[in-house]
């Protein structure tokens, strides 16, 4: 008598090899979407007032990384190489770092949760980081801490709450999910409306609103620096977590049987997951729906295990926030939209997409 | 090499105590069915096994090695567990369900190796789900649902599997089918079952759980008699062994 392991026949060699081309698209797509992600930071930088080349915009970034021995053209005039390096390359940045968390950060709340309409937006991750955003920098609560840190914080906080009202590791239905992420949302988002009303002046509540929406208009080269290195951080970590997060599939109990220190890994993915959550509203607002749209579009197109997931998941997100903001800003020139109306016009159509393959 | 043995086993919550004093062991390659009405215990007995809840007393041992001197991982390479709950959230395939079996065996950025493949192939061959391995989960039966999770189980390559209530939900085919199954494995098998029929036709061993305590345990034919039937569940029945499936052991 023989286990499952020691078995070997013909048949199950010759399913082996037909399983095998299954999985070679990972790597093929891993590579389609990183020239994806290069062509898009190049052309959408292209996008704007002056006209210039897409030579001239991979001439002028080489330049300032020091690369400026291979660069192919000329330095261009000053004011035409500032405009691309100090307003539309750490905005285009901006937008696939913001792009890459949120999606990312889809993946893992949908893991968590086990519910596919999970989303940082739709559960109230973001609102919860708007929160603390704004508590920091209108109340000056925790002394001196930065917005940034007060987003971290107010995210964390959201997510613990949301997670305590889903009742631990029990299932909860897709239904009872979203209508915690509502609750959650609305809670943190009446909170940040009392502080804007009793402490903001007129001016800074009209900012925070538009800000609120979700917008990539405020990228300066100095905030963007230490959002690009906490995101790229905390997407990279999120990787060493893909095995518990497949693991994740029939719950944390399966997962602690296939050998998973759930507790360690739900609280790193908690934290890592605000981080990331945090450093994108800190410095965009609340763009809902791309945690929604991108991992179930990837889920789609290629292998949903979280190993090739996440990163296809982080890339892509990138790349849609590049183009969503890049339409936002070119459009209806001279106005410019948030790009989180447009990402909330598309994403509210996928929601409802997603609800109905779920009950079917 | 794959025997169980729990030893003054107990857990409360909220003051309630669930378990009591629950001496049981399994033996190597047998099948041992837990036995009780609802409420008595089964599944937390189970998850005291898996190493899933800790014990507030007693020790949980596989062969000489106390489970809490094994890390998960390592007690993953050796024990598979079988939950009642089979709900997946995502899309994914029957074969890459199996594939979770190998997770205590990859590292965190390993793809499976050919080893891997062929473990899973082999455990997807042993419950006769291979047909199906490339659909999405949520096209299979409840059935092909619980022979692909043991499929998974397998894939682990396992001594021991514990399966909490395998056959709720099946019809009565399919509950012989993945007994059988279960009997034909070089395993070592605790099953919990409500069905006493079952259990004295697959389990080589039973242990009967009321309120928490083990009330008796042994061969089906010495343990489920009228009276104790009539102590636990509170029904009368009539005791009828057949001569073909009166002893334990799989009838094909």
């Amino acid at each position: 008598m023989s286990t499952a392991g020691r078995a070997r026949n013909p048949i199950t060699d010759r399913d082996a090899d037909r399983a095998r081309p299954r999985r070679a698209p990972t790597v093929a797509l891993l590579l389609v979407a990183v020239v994806g992600l290069l062509v898009s930071v190049v052309t959408a930088s292209l996008f704007g007032s002056a006209d210039v080349g897409p030579v001239d915009v991979v001439s002028t970034i080489l330049r300032h990384v020091g690369l400026g021995g291979i660069a192919p053209t000329p330095p261009l005039p000053r004011l035409l190489d500032a405009l691309i390096w100090e307003s539309r390359f750490p905005r285009v940045l901006l937008a696939a770092v913001v792009g890459a968390a949120l999606a990312v950060s889809g993946a893992v709340l949908q893991a968590i949760t086990r519910n596919p309409l999970a989303d940082p937006y739709l559960l109230g991750v973001s609102s919860g980081a708007s929160t603390g955003a704004v508590a920091v920098l209108l109340l000056g609560i925790g002394g001196g801490i930065s917005l940034s840190t007060g987003a971290f914080v107010g995210g964390l906080v959201s997510f613990g709450v949301l997670l305590v009202l889903l009742g631990g590791g029990r299932v909860a239905g897709p239904s009872r999910v979203v209508l915690t992420g509502v609750l959650v949302s609305q809670f943190f988002a009446a909170v940040t409306s009392v502080i804007l009303m009793v402490s903001g002046d007129a001016n800074s509540t009209r900012g925070f609103t538009y800000w609120l929406l979700g917008t990539l208009a405020g990228a300066r080269w100095e905030g963007v620096t230490g959002t690009v290195v906490v995101i790229l951080i905390g997407v990279l970590a999120i990787q060493f977590f893909a095995p518990a997060l497949d693991a994740f599939t029939f719950g944390w109990d399966s997962a602690a049987a296939l050998g998973i220190n759930v507790t360690a890994a739900r609280i790193w993915l908690m934290v890592l997951t605000s981080l990331i959550t945090a450093a994108a509203v800190a410095a965009s607002g609340a763009i809902g729906f791309i945690g929604l749209l991108i991992p179930h579009a990837v889920r789609i197109l290629a292998n949903p295990m979280h190993r090739s997931l996440l990163p296809l998941s982080a890339i892509a997100g990138a790349v849609f926030l590049i183009w969503v903001d890049t339409f936002a800003r070119s459009a209806f020139t001279p106005h410019e939209l948030p790009a989180g109306v447009i990402t909330a016009l598309l994403g509210a159509p996928a929601f409802a997409l997603v609800l109905k393959r779920l009950e079917s | 090499m794959g025997r169980i043995t729990a030893t003054e086993l107990s857990w409360s919550v909220k003051g309630h105590r669930l378990l009591d004093n629950i001496d049981m062991a399994a033996d190597d390659g047998k099948v041992v069915g837990l036995l009780g009405p609802n409420g008595s215990g089964k599944t937390t007995l189970v998850r005291l096994l898996a190493g899933l809840r800790r014990p507030d007393t007693g020790t949980v041992r596989y062969d000489d090695t106390s489970l809490h001197d094994l890390s998960r991982r390592l007690l993953a390479r050796r024990l598979a567990v079988v939950e009642q709950d089979v709900y997946a959230h995502n899309h994914v395939s029957v074969r890459q369900v199996v594939e979770l079996g190998r997770t205590p065996f990859r590292g965190r950025f390993d793809a499976l190796t050919g080893h891997d493949e062929r473990v899973v192939d082999a455990a997807l061959e042993r419950v006769d789900i291979a047909d199906k391995q490339h659909q999405s989960w949520h096209t299979l039966s409840g059935g092909e649902k619980q022979r692909a999770q043991l499929a998974r189980a397998l894939a682990q390559e396992p001594r021991e599997i514990l399966l909490d209530e395998p056959t709720n939900h099946l019809d009565i085919r399919h509950q012989l089918e993945l007994l059988d199954l279960l009997g034909s494995l070089d395993v070592t098998c605790v099953v919990a079952l409500h069905d006493l029929n079952l259990a004295a036709r697959y389990c080589d061993h039973v242990v009967i759980l009321d309120h928490g305590q083990v009330v008796a345990a042994g061969s089906p034919e010495t343990v489920l008699t009228p009276d104790l039937i009539v102590a636990v569940y509170g029904v009368s029945v009539l005791v009828d062994r057949e001569p073909t499936t009166g002893a334990s052991g799989s009838p094909t």
